[in-house]
């Protein structure tokens, strides 16, 4: 990493973690939360959908199977409140391990195609949550049981395991561009068979990159769960936040490091000042594509790699100027 | 001389037409043969075959000396044979440099270490000099001219010292400087000890650098021998004239 790099990280990182102890509105604090929620699910979908260009639309299935994992277990006693973070790791673990075979079978496909057969994941899980009424509740939903946080500063734990998460997606998102898995998956998103044919072990580096990044949203899906106290199969198997981190990623921008990031601080924040302006009805979700479509028609790649292209193109043209 | 290359009734069909048709023949060790043949007369489908790209209905292939039974992009090229396409492909959103590195044919253990090692760029770097490309090593490949890209990709299937390479029409559509420089480093890398298998329908070209010349039509081997040889076979000037 860059100095600039660094010191960039360090003082978004460092403000993130003050933050709180100076914010005290509690609709503040949630704001935050669902941001850093989103920036950590996007960075983690930027991990398969972008570097990968492996375009999952399933991801939300994941996040699903944290949330319960955490119901399940935790339904009726959380000890301290703590121990549901604590257990975060094993909900990785399993998310990743389960994904091996999924993702093994679904990355024989590509591009809309995957897209499809990951939706198409994401909505037999969704049945399977209504359906296994034993296990998650059915319709009727799953609680988890209530923390004996102070009432003052509930928020707070949650906004720390969340930021804790973005700093892991990132790591990972930043782990890629420095490794020969970051190399080796920009070979795959732009030609896989050349990549094949060049001796990339193709398979290897989508899986591991599919992995890391479900289990990010497992991992994420469960501090959500945990934090509403209460899943309902239809909020935690949700498609709209399998686009939510989807859109946010492509608005900031792909395969970067800050995009997604980027993409959730606008995304997240508009979307609810949208849905307090429009109340509850659905019109907020216009407001939210129109905002979507008309930034890419503007720099179709995304912020961030529009900008970088502009300032390197800028910088080309004083260099032949120098000459 | 022996053969580095071996194919044996190698048949494909794609729905109604057989693009290569119970085709064999042998690439000798140490040589630049040509493989020419009519526009649509499966070179190019025999070059898929051969690199693992496309399976074959039948036939079989021995690679220095040994029978692939699965034939593999990826590990065929690790075990030395490489290929170009007729319409280069290199990797557009990575630098120049990075193009040849990620084509070094690294081992799954290496996916961990860094994206670009000391030793990587030491090689990369021998190779840009050798291509006279150094100055472009941190342009998107994106940014290269088509010529520069068939160079390129040239360069980058030689990062995994291969035994054999397949070049498909390594001089079309660019100008006939970069035919030269071409020539030129094929006859280099020839000499150092590289198996060349060349598609190429510039046949002065084929005079000048191969021998010998397989001669393919409608799928089958029509012809094999000596450039002056192949051009005097009157069943070769049928093929062309006649289609
Ligand atoms: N993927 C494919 N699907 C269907 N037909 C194909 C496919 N690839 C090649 N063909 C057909 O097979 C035949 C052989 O094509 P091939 O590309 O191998 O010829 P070629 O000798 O390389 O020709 P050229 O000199 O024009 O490159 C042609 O008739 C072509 O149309
Ligand atoms: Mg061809």
């Amino acid at each position: 990493m860059s100095k600039a790099g660094i010191i960039r990280a360090s003082a978004f990182f460092g403000i993130l973690a003050l933050l709180p102890l100076g914010v005290k509105p509690q609709w503040v604090i949630n704001l935050l939360i669902f941001t850093l929620m989103y920036a950590a699910l996007a960075s983690s979908w930027n991990l398969i959908g972008g570097y990968a260009g492996y375009p999952s639309l399933g991801h939300a299935a994941f996040f699903g199977f944290g949330a319960y994992f955490i119901g399940i277990i935790f339904e009726n006693s959380v000890g301290n409140g703590y121990n549901p973070f604590f257990i975060l790791p094993l909900v990785g673990l399993c998310a990743a391990i389960i994904s091996i075979p999924i993702g093994f079978i679904a990355m024989k496909t590509r591009k809309d195609v995957f897209a499809i057969v990951t939706i198409t994941l994401l909505f037999m899980v969704q049945t399977l949550a209504y359906n296994w009424r034993g296990l998650t509740g059915g319709a009727q939903g799953k609680g988890v049981a209530v923390p004996p946080f102070d009432p003052a500063t509930f928020g707070r734990p949650y906004y720390y395991v969340m930021l804790i998460l973005l700093l892991t997606a990132m790591s990972i998102s930043m782990y890629f561009r420095r490794s020969k898995i970051g190399l080796s998956l920009a070979a795959v998103r732009a030609d896989e068979d050349k990549a094949h044919g060049v001796g990339i072990q193709v398979t290897t580096v989508k899986i591991i990159a599919f992995a890391l990044s479900v289990a990010i949203a497992a991992m994420v899906g469960a501090v959500w769960g945990y934090y509403e106290g209460f899943i309902y199969p239809q909020f935690a198997v949700d498609p709209l936040i399998t686009i939510g981190m989807v859109l946010m990623t492509f608005l900031g921008g792909r395969a970067t490091l800050w995009g997604p990031v980027l993409g959730a601080f606008i995304l997240v924040p508009a979307q609810q000042y949208f849905s307090y302006e429009f109340g509850a009805t659905q019109f907020y979700l216009l407001a939210y594509a129109a905002i979507f479509l008309v930034i890419m028609l503007v720099l179709p790649r995304g912020i961030l790699p529009t900008l970088t292209d502009r300032i390197r193109l800028k910088a080309k043209i004083v260099a032949e100027a120098n000459k | 001389m022996s053969a580095l290359l071996e194919v044996n009734g190698l048949t494909k069909k794609f729905g109604g037409i057989t693009a290569v048709n119970n085709c064999s023949f042998e690439v000798e060790e140490g040589s630049i043969t040509a493989l020419i043949g009519p526009n649509g007369s499966g070179k190019t489908t025999a070059f898929n075959i051969m690199t693992g790209y496309l399976k074959a209905d039948s036939g079989s292939m021995n690679f220095r000396g040994k029978k692939i039974e699965e034939p593999n992009p990826a590990r065929l090229y690790r075990s030395g044979l490489s290929r170009t396409f007729q319409q280069a492909r290199i990797f557009p959103e990575i630098s120049v440099l990075e193009n040849l590195i990620v084509a070094s044919g690294y081992s799954w253990k290496a996916l961990f270490g860094s994206r670009t090692t000391k030793a990587d760029r030491a090689q990369a770097g021998e190779m840009l000099e050798e291509f006279k490309l150094s100055t472009l090593a941190d342009f998107y490949a994106s940014e290269l001219s088509y010529g520069q890209r068939k160079l390129l990709e040239f360069a980058s299937v030689l990062m995994s010292s291969p035994k054999l390479v397949l070049l498909d029409e390594p001089t079309a559509g660019v100008n006939p400087v970069m035919i030269e420089t071409m020539e030129r480093h094929i006859r280099e890398r020839n000499e150092a000890g590289v198996t060349f298998l060349i598609v190429e329908h510039d046949m002065q070209l084929v005079m000048r650098l191969c021998n010998p010349v397989i001669v393919l039509d409608r799928g089958a081997m029509i012809a094999r021998g000596t450039p002056v040889e192949v051009q005097n076979n009157p069943q070769v000037l049928d093929a062309y004239l006649g289609s």
